[in-house]
């Protein structure tokens, strides 16, 4: 896959496949075009050149309401949750798109309706609970701490019922502590049938929870490979820490 | 406890449930007590009631759009009056005189479904181009739309009838209705009742109905699947897209559903008034409705429609009133001369008065909107948010994507 914007080229030529149940990292120094990828596999960006393929439809190019309804889910690496919404509401509204009520349901509060509604709240009420927000659930979302945001962002995508994952740098600006929750949580997503992509700068998260990793460094792949193999891979650390004299 | 008890608990505290209730008790009351107040000549100020419904109808339906979806539309009026033209041209003489020389007598009760969906398609006619835009892209758009539409209708020659519009459209029919004493009649019952501007209590009722009928439909929007997306795409429309939310769907659903609930007060508008013309339907219809909104409370349904009592109330009845009134102090607290115009220029306290009209409107609006800058009865998250937004300039700006 290519992608150009004018002139710079973000991504160049990069190929790269997710495996099915794997936890799969895409790491690079900044601006190496990680996040470009990201647009691109979720349909916010077109790319120039190349396909991206999702268990055996082609979705490039189409919008990311469709990506997200083929089984994709994203966060971002800058939180973008609904602020003046409830956590609950944040996460039931990533329910839209599973959800079945047509115009005339809404209109007039049909049982079919009412019984959807009160499915996904439950539903939700257990996401939240999943990412340790059960007691946030009536609290808005801009009124949470930083890690919660990050939770609840989780949980929104978690809403949309994927088979992939995409999580932008979950672990920027935790504690330690928090880093540990979190890689617990990549894991229970992971036993819940997810795969689970994920960009991200903590060496020490990648290392320890991803089972295969890409490099990006100025828009090309430098490498690909389980962990142990990229960390001594001698293009990886030039990349990362320059060239040694 | 019983469940009565706990419900009335339950609401006791919440402005909106309070709201609604007096809304309810003052719109079963209003008549009655008019009647009363001015010694049973109050039909007039009864069927003012009636007209200022069709602009609380109008605000309910444009707080969909601005208040829910975020989308800001100055052209509101073109679907009342498109509207208003589609009953006159199906329930009337008109189409008659036209080259298609058969005119229709489409029932009110239908034809004002006709209405509301002709807006409705218009509605997702404009929409479907033009909600790529946001912002204030928008906002242009609509404006210009709202300019257009009247124009054509003023200019469609004999199938719009011109600048003089349409006359003696058909009235509604029922197959019978209450009289009492309101009407200085006994208790009864007249069967075969046609509405006409001798009972405008009539129209009342009908307006008190449409809009209980419209409210509850427009509340069960907001609580559904798609108030909540709705909420979402005005708090941040990448993010709701990512989570599997249709943006442009989405947006043009809440311009059709708004233009529908314009377009049905409408039909109603052009019914009770028995006549059309492009004139009544000018970009100053659209910011008055957009004013009731906003000083209202953006957003939230029983504002809005406080919003539309209030406006309504001092655009349509204060202020014509003004120079009467203040005559009539003026002479009561002795200064009797500022009544009297003057060879040096005073033109008497009334008539300055009235000219000054829109003065005052506007001092009064600016008013409101300092004391609640958040409107009379403001959604709770407007209420956040304006407390808030003083810190949002501080914090990282959240543009993303291109």
């Amino acid at each position: 896959m290519t992608k150009r914007f004018g002139g710079l080229v973000a991504v160049d030529n990069v190929t790269f496949d997710v495996e099915e149940g794997e936890v799969f990292a895409l790491i690079g120094p900044n601006g190496a075009g990680k996040t470009t990828m990201f647009n691109c596999i979720t349909g916010f960006y077109k790319p120039t050149l190349g396909t991206v393929t999702f268990r055996n439809r082609n979705l490039t190019g189409s919008p990311p309401h469709r990506t997200a309804k083929a089984g994709i889910a994203r966060t971002f690496q800058n939180i973008r949750l609904f602020d003046y919404m409830s956590a609950i509401d944040n996460v039931r509204l990533g329910h839209h798109c599973r959800m079945h009520s047509k115009l005339w349901d809404s209109l007039f509060k049909t049982p079919f309706e009412r019984g959807e509604e009160r499915r996904i709240t439950e539903h939700s009420m257990e996401l939240l609970d999943l990412v340790g927000l059960g007691r946030q659930a009536e609290n808005y979302a801009r009124n949470l701490a930083y890690g919660q945001q990050r939770r609840l962002e989780i949980a929104r995508a978690l809403a949309t019922d994927p088979k992939l994952l995409l999580l932008d740098e979950p672990a920027a600006g935790f504690t330690p502590q928090e880093k540990v929750e979190l890689m617990e949580l990549v894991r229970t997503i992971l036993a819940r049938g997810i795969t689970v992509f994920l960009i991200e700068h903590d060496m020490r998260v990648v290392m320890e929870a991803s089972q295969r990793i890409v490099v990006l460094d100025h828009g090309e792949k430098i490498a690909e490979g389980p962990p142990i193999e990229v960390r001594n891979n001698p293009r990886v650390i030039e990349a990362y820490l320059g060239k040694s004299a | 406890m019983t469940r009565a008890q706990e419900f009335v608990r339950s609401n006791v505290r919440n402005p909106n449930a309070i709201t609604y209730f007096l809304l309810a008790i003052s719109a079963l009351f209003f008549p009655a007590v008019v009647q009363f107040a001015t010694g049973g000549s109050g039909d007039y100020l009864v069927g003012l009631a009636a007209d200022g419904g069709v602009y609380m109808l109008m605000a309910i339906g444009l707080n969909v759009v601005v208040g829910f979806a975020g989308l800001l539309d100055l052209g509101y009026a073109a679907f009342f009056a498109i509207g208003s033209y589609t009953y006159a041209l199906v329930a009337s003489n008109h189409l008659g005189v036209t080259p298609i020389g058969h005119s229709l007598h489409v029932p009110f009760w239908l034809a004002l479904f006709i209405g509301m969906f002709v807006a409705a398609g218009a509605g997702a006619l404009l929409g479907a181009p033009t909600l790529r835009l946001r912002g204030d892209y928008l906002a242009i758009v609509t404006l210009g739309f709202g300019e257009i539409v009247p124009r054509v209708f003023r200019n469609g020659g004999v199938w719009t009838g011109g600048v003089p519009g349409i006359s003696a459209l058909d009235v509604p029919k029922l197959p019978g209705w209450f009289v009492g004493p309101w009407v200085g009649l006994d208790f009864g019952w007249v069967p075969d009742f046609r509405f006409t501007s001798a009972n405008l209590t009539a129209y009342y009722v009908l307006m008190v109905v449409l809009i209980t009928f419209v409210v509850i439909l427009v509340n069960n929007l907001h609580g559904s699947r798609l108030g909540r997306a709705w909420m979402a795409v005005r708090e941040d429309e990448t993010a709701a897209a990512a989570s599997g939310v249709n943006t442009v769907t989405i947006k043009l659903l809440a311009f059709s559903i708004g233009a529908a609930t314009s377009g049905f007060a409408g039909a109603f508008y052009g019914a009770k008034l028995s006549y059309v013309s492009g004139e009544n339907f000018g970009f100053i219809v659209s910011v008055t409705v957009l004013a009731m909104v906003v000083l209202g409370g953006m957003g939230n349904i029983p504002g809005a429609m406080l919003g539309a009592i209030v406006l309504y109330f001092i655009l349509f009845w204060l202020l014509p009133n003004a120079p009467q009134q203040i005559e009539g102090l003026a002479s009561s607290l002795g200064l009797g001369w500022l009544n009297q115009s003057t060879p040096d220029g005073w033109p008497g306290i009334a008539e300055v008065v009235s000219r000054s009209k829109y003065v005052i409107f506007g001092l009064i609006l600016v008013g409101i909107m300092l004391l609640r800058p958040q409107g009379l009865l403001p959604s709770q998250i407007r209420k956040q948010e304006l407390k808030h937004g003083e810190h949002e300039a501080i914090a990282a700006p959240r543009q993303l994507q291109a």
